[in-house]
């Protein structure tokens, strides 16, 4: 197929992915907030989000220094000029979409275009906290849809590939970042109580849908290095890195070609690692290092299948 | 609130109104054959029926996108083509003689375009003046000596014509560069059928929705010679045009890709598209862009659109471009009044299809009667198109006749002039219930080994009352257009 068309309908997953998961992270935020802690706290969290996801800066730049929470979920949910929010990914999502809707199912452009002219509905200015939470529930079902239409119409073709491995590298990326932020933000909050901190890993696990599989899997109380576990390593976890990266590589196995041996190893090497890592030597190292490791080597990744086959410079 | 009798729209009557043609019923108020069943089955449906599909068509059309992008407007606005559900409806023998006019037409433009870039026999002939061709702007000296495979320039032509009374048919425009509107046929005809399906076991309303298998059967025949298994592409400007749905559209029904200037490239005089997989060769392009913007090198070099190299092998004969390069020579309005003489001299036939009478204001002659006739006629600008950069006389105003008399005054070469057609009517939906609204029709005449079309075309209606400006950028809808099959 067109390297543009494979490069627009990997961007579209990946927006749409990426919209899916700062609705999450915001979610998570918001419930921590609920939680008796100091505006210290409060602010902490949001500096470390913003800094997770890059957008500090830009955040600095158009709002001040100072961090005010409300300030930030309108930033990161529905600002038109920040374009990281979620209202610019579904933009970006839609467009990219728009660019291939003729590689597209019907029932899969009309998914997208429907999610974004229903966007124009939403006035956060105006939304209370629980409509907000609606909002971010509303997100999700989205890019649920999303890929259960793709799931469910789509000919499994290097379309399909390509539109997955966005997906799957996108997630990869997010649910490291999300970890990372949270499980630094958890250990380092002053001690108070274990209701407390129970609360706080178990709004994490509810954020990547993991709080029904965390019951299921360890039938025990919730402990960091668990959650760590989860999220990283259990290949049957289907946002974990392991799980992740095992299904990049499937479809990058689909659509090898010439050029992309190296991007394969490399791809086979880092699933490796996962499917036969173990948790101590991960915290030996240290969670935020390895995470750190991990978004570098995704996005190599991702950079590769950009120049193998998305962008190729040969004519 | 339940519909009465009295909520429910009606068509209008027509008796007494002999001014224009109304597709539905005559002069003295009579339906029309053709509508009968139609009507009949419009009676018995309530209006709040009406209203709640005529709703549900707008939803339908804005979810799927079907959309046109309009230039100047903010950041890439998309509009809907407004749609109209009342059909025009067309008996078979109508279309029939239509159809015999439509394709003589098109063979001889075909047959004209052959000759300016080879031996120039019509001008020889002395028929058509040579240096209204030679100096046309739309003429392509590259395009002298060049062999087209099947001697087929407009593969795809889009016809516009006008009914200005009983059998009365008269061709306004031959568009052959990149006329577009198809997808719009093809789409008003599945919402048809979606919103109304029991009408069309009512009616028997010959298929448009295969144009697409036409199409692709008419760029197969013309690709290059000896390409058994040809590779064909749509080649768009890009997401940002305003015929972009149409692209799309057209390529996916086609099953081939849809690429722009960027996904090809050219060397050693073969054309390849960059795939995942590495350069696949092309073998015949349905480009949607103009001359201009097709090959840096070869015409305007700030083209981002087209494909360096291009022409050089197309010229080599390694590519088929669909239309040719160059056909923008028999489309010109200044080419447009000797069509006539094109039949006669390639053909010996007399045309079919009638053309409007055109004064050519870089004649004297033309020019005096032209300006002491402004009120009634429409003046357009020889290269104009879209609607744009027309003066239609008897809807405007004493100022405005007045600046466009300066204007050709000052270029009377750059214009012609047309006594205003009294353009059929068929009604309508609008704001105050229906009412009779000036329409045209184009319809898409595909040339490869043979001549074929799909019954019909696209017709477009000026929403506007009295309007007979039906362009879509000028506030122009659609509607459906059935053939009647005997």
């Amino acid at each position: 197929m067109l390297s543009r068309t494979a490069d627009h309908l990997y961007w579209m997953a990946r927006y749409v992915e990426r919209a899916e998961n700062l609705a999450r992270m915001l979610d998570v935020n918001n419930r921590m907030l609920l939680m008796p802690q100091s505006d210290r706290e409060n602010v902490r969290l949001w500096r470390e989000t913003l800094d997770s996801i890059g957008l500090l800066q830009t955040y600095f730049n158009t709002h001040g220094e100072k961090l005010v929470p409300a300030e930030v979920v309108h930033f990161m949910a529905l600002d038109r000029a920040n374009p990281g929010s979620i209202y610019s990914c579904l933009r970006a999502a839609r467009e990219n979409a728009h660019a291939v809707r003729g590689t597209l199912t019907a029932e899969l452009w009309e998914t997208i275009n429907a999610t974004w002219l229903d966007l124009g509905k939403f006035d956060i200015a105006r939304m209370g906290a629980d409509e907000l939470d609606a909002f971010f529930e509303w997100v999700k079902l989205r890019s649920h849809q999303f890929r259960g239409v793709s799931f469910a119409t789509m000919m499994r073709d290097e379309a399909n590939c390509f539109l997955r491995l966005g997906t799957f590298i996108e997630r990869a990326d997010n649910t490291a970042r999300i970890l990372d932020v949270k499980y630094n933000f958890i250990n380092e909050a002053p001690r108070r109580n274990d209701a407390g901190e129970y609360y706080q890993w178990s709004s994490l696990l509810h954020s990547v849908s993991a709080f029904e599989i965390y019951r299921k899997v360890y039938r025990d109380q919730i402990t960091p290095s668990r959650v760590a576990e989860l999220l990283i390593l259990r290949r049957d976890m289907p946002r974990s890195l392991a799980y992740c990266t095992d299904e990049m590589l499937s479809f990058l196995h689909e659509v090898a070609n010439t050029r992309s041996d190296e991007t394969q190893r490399r791809a086979g090497e880092l699933a490796s690692s996962l499917r036969y890592g173990r948790i101590d030597d991960v915290l030996e190292a240290g969670v935020h290092s390895y995470l750190t490791r991990f978004i570098i080597r995704i996005n190599d990744i991702g950079n590769r299948i950009a120049s193998d086959f998305l962008v190729p410079v040969t004519t | 609130m339940a519909p009465t009798k009295d909520t429910k729209e009606q068509f209008p009557t027509r008796a007494g109104n002999t001014r224009f043609y109304d597709e539905m019923s005559s002069a003295s108020g009579e339906l029309r054959p053709n509508y009968q069943a139609y009507v009949d089955w419009f009676d018995g449906m309530s209006a709040e029926r009406t209203g709640r599909k005529r709703h549900e068509a707008d939803a339908l059309f804005r979810r799927s996108g079907i959309t046109f992008a309009v230039y100047g407007d903010e950041a890439g606005a998309e509009r809907l083509i407004p749609f109209d559900v009342i059909p025009r409806i067309i008996p078979a023998h109508e279309w029939r003689s239509l159809a015999d006019g439509l394709r003589q037409r098109v063979k001889a433009l075909n047959a004209f375009i052959h000759d300016i870039y080879h031996g120039q026999e019509i001008l020889k002939a002395g028929r058509i003046p040579a240096e209204q061709v030679i100096s046309n702007a739309q003429y392509r000296p590259e395009m002298q000596g060049v062999d087209v495979p099947n001697n087929i320039y407009a593969a795809i032509a889009g016809v516009d014509i006008v009914r200005a009374g009983a059998g009365e048919f008269y061709v306004l425009e031959d568009n052959l560069r990149v006329p577009s509107g198809v997808s719009y046929m093809v789409e008003n005809r599945k919402m048809m059928m979606r919103l109304f399906p029991e009408l069309f076991a009512k009616n028997r309303v010959a298929p448009v929705e295969h144009y697409p298998d036409l199409l692709l059967d008419t760029l197969r025949a013309v690709a290059p010679k000896g390409v058994l298994d040809p590779t064909v592409v749509v080649l768009t400007p890009g997401s940002f045009n305003s015929a972009y749905f149409e692209h799309a559209f057209l390529a996916q029904q086609m099953g081939v890709e849809l690429v722009e200037g960027q996904d090809l490239f050219v060397r050693d005089e073969q054309v390849f598209m960059r795939t995942t997989q590495g350069p696949q060769r092309v073998d015949v392009i349905y480009r949607r862009i103009d001359d201009d913007f097709l090959d840096p090198l070869a015409f305007r070099p700030d083209s981002m659109l087209g494909v360096p190299g291009l022409l050089s092998a197309y010229r080599a004969g390694n590519v088929t471009l669909s239309n040719a390069i160059g056909t923008g020579v028999a489309d010109d309005k200044s080419i447009y009044p000797y069509v006539g003489d094109m039949v006669r001299f390639y053909l010996g036939e007399e045309p079919i299809l009638n053309n409007v009478p055109t004064y050519m204001l870089r004649k004297p002659d033309d020019l005096a009667y032209t300006l002491a006739h402004l009120p009634e006629l429409v003046v357009k600008e020889v290269h104009g198109a879209g609607g744009y950069g027309m003066l239609v006389g008897p809807a405007s105003t004493q100022a405005e006749i007045e600046d466009f008399r300066k204007r050709i005054l000052a270029a009377p070469e750059k214009y012609i002039a047309q006594p205003t057609l009294s353009l059929s009517t068929c009604p309508t939906f609008v704001d105050t219930g229906i009412a009779p609204r000036h329409i045209d029709l184009r319809p898409f005449v595909l040339s490869g080994h043979e001549v074929r079309f799909v019954p019909g075309g696209l017709t477009r209606v000026a929403l506007k009352e009295g309007s007979l400006v039906v362009n879509s950028s000028q506030g122009g809808g659609t509607k459906d257009t059935w053939v009647l099959e005997d």
